[in-house]
């Protein structure tokens, strides 16, 4: 018995038994606190920490006070959502270019231009978000004078942070591709764009809207950024509104309803992110990616 | 052929300065809302106040004021005005970075390496979760639980603690965890993508030639994950340094203020702009001594994995 301890302590990994055991109340301390708070949605009473009975008066039922009759709720969970629209429709397509342009160019600058877009991937969001905030207040010279704090300010913050991921994922994209499909189009007689608008973009579907549905995430749980670059009550977003309620007193069950959209926004977005991912690059891979090819030729012969 | 597509273009493979166009947009907002902005925090850093006391940047390097940026960085020192803040900070994310590692590095080892074949992609999904669950949701949650009626206080009372502590004001203990709950993520999973490249039959060979599961673990498994324990310590280190909000979450007192809660009260709060953006000088310098630290480690293994 002894001699099987001592064993166990000298070799802690040799039986994962421990690590069975430290994996499985890791995920439960990850997890459980967030499905609790979730579960206080459908709290029939006003506590968030008490529960008091279910109801979904928070949800819906409440005439005044749930979720989708307080303008408040709904102008912040509104806000959100213009807010990774707009995100999502300028630096999905900004990230794209980038990272064609930073892949394929080579020469003076392309280095540089390199480190500057990873800059916003390794600095702390409060880093980006005084900077963007001087220069909105402070500088008084076009473009900067033309943008004022608000929604404007908010998408330009927004757009900042998150083109850097859609570049690493469309990259790493390009990267798996490779120069050939474009080449033989090129071969076959396509014209620059026309080889990157019938070759290559169908084959960067996938990223593309990988990225896109990445960008809506980034924006609608972005907190330091957005607050930053608000103006008044008009321009706050879900995570700005929990962060100014969650410690209140008066904040009402809502509140977690609201973050339950938060989260399940989230996670229908990235899932879905990643089954288009996964099925599109797959039809990509099999004959579909070479159809595009033979079509070309088609084309080509009856030229 | 040459008829339809166009002369110029037959033959000719599209040229580097073809491609510079595609990057020029994305360079020249990075330009404006990166670069310009990082200017204006040291402009800011070097400026001057009006008799209203409004912070004026120094646009100019002519004619830099050295006045707050000396004050920032002797306050940062010990003894000085900002040495709490950043002997938090210190204390904070070392603390919190050790616990990712205790708690992290055996849950992405025994996924990586140990989890049943049918169990694995379930642990891979649960650990992705928390990842793209809203931070500030899972302050709320801790601050749900936490609360003095909450079900932790409830949960110690049963054990027979009869007076619990208050976990939410100023208790740097709280902070901490909620940090390490915050920012986790973002270690286990690096670290998980690193220990799952490794490839198993280096691991044999070690067993092979002698070694025990300890000797092999230690000698072959861990010096092949430092790589990826370095990406993921510098994926929780950064946010954490800038972090504020959890603090204000989590703790709203003064007494556990980071470097990020005097940022953001001297930037958004008060008049004294000048000084924030000093003391983000100061953020920036400790962070760059982080980081050097970071290439210089990852470079060194580089070369001994070479």
């Amino acid at each position: 018995m002894i001699a099987r301890l001592s064993t166990k302590l000298r070799n802690p990994w040799g039986k994962p038994r421990f690590l069975v055991l430290v994996t499985w109340l890791y995920l439960a301390w990850a997890l459980l606190p967030v499905l609790v708070a979730m579960l206080f949605s459908f709290n029939q009473g006003r506590s968030r920490s008490v529960w008091q009975g279910f109801s979904i008066r928070w949800w819906w039922g409440d005439p005044s006070q749930s979720i989708f009759h307080d303008p408040q709720y709904t102008h912040a969970l509104v806000h959100s959502l213009e807010l990774a629209a707009l995100d999502m429709l300028i630096a999905t397509p900004l990230g794209v270019l980038l990272a064609l342009g930073l892949t394929r160019w080579r020469g003076r600058g392309s280095s540089a231009a390199n480190g500057l877009m990873l800059v916003p991937l390794v600095t702390p969001e409060i880093v980006m978000a005084v900077s963007l905030l001087l220069v909105f207040t402070q500088l008084a010279v076009v473009p900067f004078a033309l943008v004022h704090l608000g929604t404007g300010a908010q998408v330009i913050g927004q757009v900042t942070f998150s083109v850097s991921y859609v570049v690493v994922i469309v990259r790493s994209r390009l990267a798996s591709i490779g120069p050939e499909f474009e080449e033989a189009a090129r071969d076959l007689g396509a014209t620059p764009i026309g080889a990157l608008r019938l070759v290559l973009l169908p084959l960067l579907l996938p990223a593309i809207l990988a990225s896109m549905l990445i960008v809506f995430a980034l924006s609608i749980d972005d907190f330091v950024v957005t607050q930053y670059m608000s103006s008044n009550a008009a321009t706050t977003t879900i995570p700005m509104f929990l962060y100014a309620n969650a410690r209140g007193g008066t904040t009402t069950p809502a509140l977690n309803a609201l973050a339950s959209i938060l989260v399940i926004t989230t996670l229908v977005g990235v899932v879905m992110a990643y089954v288009l991912y996964t099925v599109l690059s797959r039809q990509a891979a099999a004959p579909g990616g070479a159809s595009v090819l033979r079509e070309l030729s088609g084309l080509e012969a009856a030229a | 052929m040459a008829e339809r597509v166009g002369s110029r273009e037959v033959g000719v493979r599209t040229g580097s300065s073809y491609w510079r166009a595609f990057a020029i947009p994305g360079v020249v907002w990075l330009c404006l809302f990166v670069v310009v902005p990082a200017y204006a925090v040291v402009a800011m850093a070097f400026g001057t106040e009006n008799v209203l006391l409004q912070p004026i940047p120094a646009w100019s390097p002519f004619s830099w004021n050295p006045g707050w940026v000396s004050k920032a960085f002797s306050g940062a020192l010990p003894g000085g005005e900002y040495w709490p803040a950043v002997r938090n900070t210190l204390v904070y994310v070392t603390a919190a970075l050790g616990l990712c590692f205790a708690i992290g590095y055996p849950v992405a080892y025994y996924v990586a390496r140990h989890a049943p074949r049918r169990l694995k992609p379930l642990l891979v999904v649960l650990l992705v979760i928390p990842f793209w669950v809203s931070y500030l949701l899972r302050m709320l949650a801790w601050i749900g639980l936490l609360s003095s009626d909450g079900y932790v206080n409830k949960l110690l009372i049963d054990l027979g603690i009869k007076h619990p502590p208050n976990w939410l004001n100023g208790n740097a203990y709280s902070v901490i965890l909620a940090l390490v709950y915050g920012y986790i993520p973002y270690f286990i999973l690096p670290v998980f993508a690193g220990l799952d490249r490794i490839d198993a039959s280096q691991i044999e060979a070690a067993r092979d030639l002698g070694a025990t599961p300890r000797q092999a673990f230690m000698r072959v498994t861990l010096p092949l994950s430092r790589p990826s324990i370095l990406a993921g310590a510098a994926l929780v280190v950064l946010p954490m340094f800038g972090d504020y909000y959890t603090n204000d979450l989590i703790s709203a007192s003064p007494r556990t203020n980071m470097l990020g809660n005097e940022i953001n009260l001297f930037v958004q709060g008060g008049p004294e702009k000048n000084l924030g953006a000093a003391l983000v000088l100061v953020l920036m310098s400790i962070l760059l001594v982080a980081m050097a630290y970071y290439v210089y480690a990852t470079a060194r293994d580089t070369r001994r994995l070479a």
